[in-house]
């Protein structure tokens, strides 16, 4: 919502684009089925088509609005989002225009009482967090989309109908132009919390509804203060309520405060509401300068999802399969990952490279994501949003404590997103591999882009198929060539890299390790072999050869069986 | 005394919420009161309960820094 007098795009900051509706060739007849088509053209559903677009596979795109989303939502990028952009070739306009943080303070009745210090190892490439209007991501997204020629971007189109079709999938989309029906071999739906896909398939997302609700307001304003998470619990501004500040690009803050349980939502929203809520926040901050209010939005904290994210040719991407608390900044990086998950693995299967059970994975893999976030997010709600009496006191005990105790204060942790671990998937079959190693990736694990000598960072090297490495410091054994010549006949896009010593012919990469810093990120011996997915999660690790188990994980990931 | 390792006061924290919850808001404070009793009987120590009592009784003012 924005002020009076402001229209829905009418930002301070902020040019939207209006996209006009596209003549759909079907409405003149012309029909093609399509492989796949992309219903909702958020962050999920741009990453989506993109992550097709790299492997050469077109979609058609599909969005309702005219634009971009109204305000700036989801603001915070998790640093392995940051990595999936990379993958996709588009992260320089998000590391030019995003602020990136590690640090945030809590602060119990106007104290200072817990420092959050997100992990850090100095040789990673990326921060871990970026704020970032959504707007912005759309925008960054949508300049690749249209620079793109296998994307067919429609907005101002909306799925009216969808039902199964021989062997594929029918939607009815109702645009300015006229109706018409698109075929499709799989249907994506990225289309929100609100997924229309998801009601026509009459399936419901399950799971818990918490009492409560934050609004979200975003102000401009001149402000002295480093990017960093302020979280205050019990403020002089809000009692009996929490509040976050966050900063975002363009002199942008935000600032989400907690409704007392007897405000009613529809008063709360008004702008003289708003306005008097903010002010008195801005005020216990020491803002003093003047502000303007640019947009704000109402949310309550939810964690549901749906049992299956698949349901024949339809996939669900993003907030249509599941819906998760704010605190954590899981909504969007998870959707992202969801997205890139299955765009790899579907653009296998339509290429007709790999065997469609390849898309079985995509669901247990990513649900598994989602629960491991409810649990996380579960412990931080209560915290940030005491459901009962009793979380009330424990929390409330725990916050006056920790003015003056150590012990308590971690539990105010917000507990961040962190990139979820595959290691029970069917891609990673043999995890019981990693009791060999004393540290590093575990199986299923995003891995550690550590930097190198030479100034680039080691996912740099990474391609689009596997990446195989080989920890070697003398030359490769003859069963070790062997093998990058059979994972090459299975996968025309691998990469193997030999770090160490040992050189390298051609298609092997050489990457030195002078100073062992890189196998010991790795915790990596002599002769030891990590395999990584296309979305560098580490597929399975060896101490030492083990080419029938290496081969066989390969063709799990790549969908292909072993002659 | 040892300290706990921070999963064990985690736990901790979300059984006493839970606990709370249970005993239901006419029995809260008998009950948290006979669970300090309780744990001065573990301690086995009077000096130990004498600082418990001390430091969560710190901060508490006219009117309760820590009344929910």
């Amino acid at each position: 919502m924005r002020p009076a007098g402001r229209s829905t795009y009418d930002s301070l900051y902020f040019d939207y684009p209006l996209f006009a509706a596209k003549r759909a060739p079907e409405i003149d007849g012309i029909a093609r089925r399509r492989q796949v088509v992309i219903v909702g053209a958020g962050p999920i559903g741009m990453t989506a088509a993109l992550t097709l677009a790299r492997y050469g596979v077109a979609s058609v795109l599909l969005d309702n609005k005219e634009t971009f989303n109204d305000g700036s939502r989801a603001t915070c990028i998790a640093r392995a989002s940051m990595h999936i952009f990379e993958r996709l070739g588009v992260v320089k306009p998000f590391i030019d225009k995003a602020l990136g943080w590690r640090f945030g303070r809590s602060y119990y009745k106007g104290r200072q009482f817990f420092r959050l210090d997100m992990p850090h190892p100095a040789h990673e490439k990326y921060l871990p967090m970026y704020n970032l209007q959504q707007q912005y991501v759309e925008k960054f997204l949508h300049d690749a989309i249209t620079a793109s020629p296998l994307i067919d971007m429609r907005w101002l189109s909306e799925c009216t109908g969808i039902a199964s079709e021989s062997g594929g999938v029918r939607l009815e989309i109702a645009s300015p132009e006229g109706a018409y029906q698109l075929d499709a071999d799989y249907v994506l739906a990225a289309d929100g919390a609100r997924s229309t896909l998801r009601s026509q398939l009459g399936l419901r997302l399950k799971g818990e509804n918490y009492e409560g609700r934050y609004v979200i307001a975003d102000v401009q304003m001149d402000h002295d203060f480093p990017t960093e998470r302020r979280a205050l619990f019990e403020p002089e501004s809000n009692p009996g309520g929490t509040v976050l500040i966050h900063r975002q690009p363009d002199n942008i803050w935000r600032v989400d405060y907690q409704l007392r349980d007897n405000e009613r939502a529809e008063e709360a929203i008004s702008e003289e509401n708003i306005r008097t809520r903010v002010a008195a926040i801005l005020e216990e901050i020491g803002h003093t300068g003047p502000w303007a209010l640019e947009w704000w939005s109402i949310y309550s904290a939810n964690t549901l999802l749906l049992d299956d994210y698949r349901q024949g040719r339809v996939f669900f991407i993003g907030d249509s399969a599941h819906i998760v608390p704010i605190f954590g900044v899981r909504g969007l990086n998870n959707g992202l990952a969801d997205a890139h998950n299955l765009g790899w693995k579907l653009a296998l299967v339509a290429r007709g490279e790999a065997d469609e059970g390849l898309l079985d994975s995509y669901s247990p893999e990513r649900r598994g994501a989602t629960l491991d976030v409810f649990a996380n997010a579960t412990k931080s709600t209560r915290f940030m949003t005491p459901p009962t009496r009793g979380w009330r006191l424990a929390r409330d005990a725990a916050l006056s404590l920790s003015l003056d105790h150590e012990f308590p204060r971690a539990l105010a942790n917000p507990r961040q997103m962190q990139p979820y671990t595959y290691g029970a998937s069917e891609l990673t079959p043999y995890p019981g591999r990693d009791r060999a190693f004393a540290g590093g990736p575990v199986c299923g694990a995003a891995a550690p882009n550590p930097r190198l000598a030479d100034g680039t960072h080691l996912l740099d090297h990474a391609g689009d198929g596997m990446t195989l490495m080989i920890f070697r410091q003398r030359g490769l054994s003859s069963e070790e060539a062997a093998l990058i010549g059979a994972l090459a006949a299975l996968d025309r896009r691998l990469t193997a890299l030999i770090i160490g010593g040992a050189g390298a012919d051609a298609p092997a990469i050489a990457i030195a390790d002078a100073d062992g810093a890189l196998s010991a990120s790795f915790s990596a011996c002599d002769g030891a072999i990590y395999l990584l997915r296309p979305d560098l999660h580490v597929a399975g690790r060896w101490a030492n050869l083990s080419s029938d188990e290496i081969l066989t994980t390969a063709g799990r990931c790549l969908g292909v069986a072993l002659s | 005394m040892t300290t706990m390792p921070f999963d064990e006061m985690e736990a901790a924290y979300e059984l006493l919420a839970t606990a709370i919850d249970r005993a239901g808001p006419d029995a809260e404070a008998l009950f948290l009161t006979r669970l300090a009793l309780l744990l001065a009987h573990d301690t086995g120590e009077l000096s130990r309960f004498q600082n418990a009592v001390e430091a969560a009784l710190a901060g508490i003012t006219e009117g309760g820094a820590a009344k929910p």
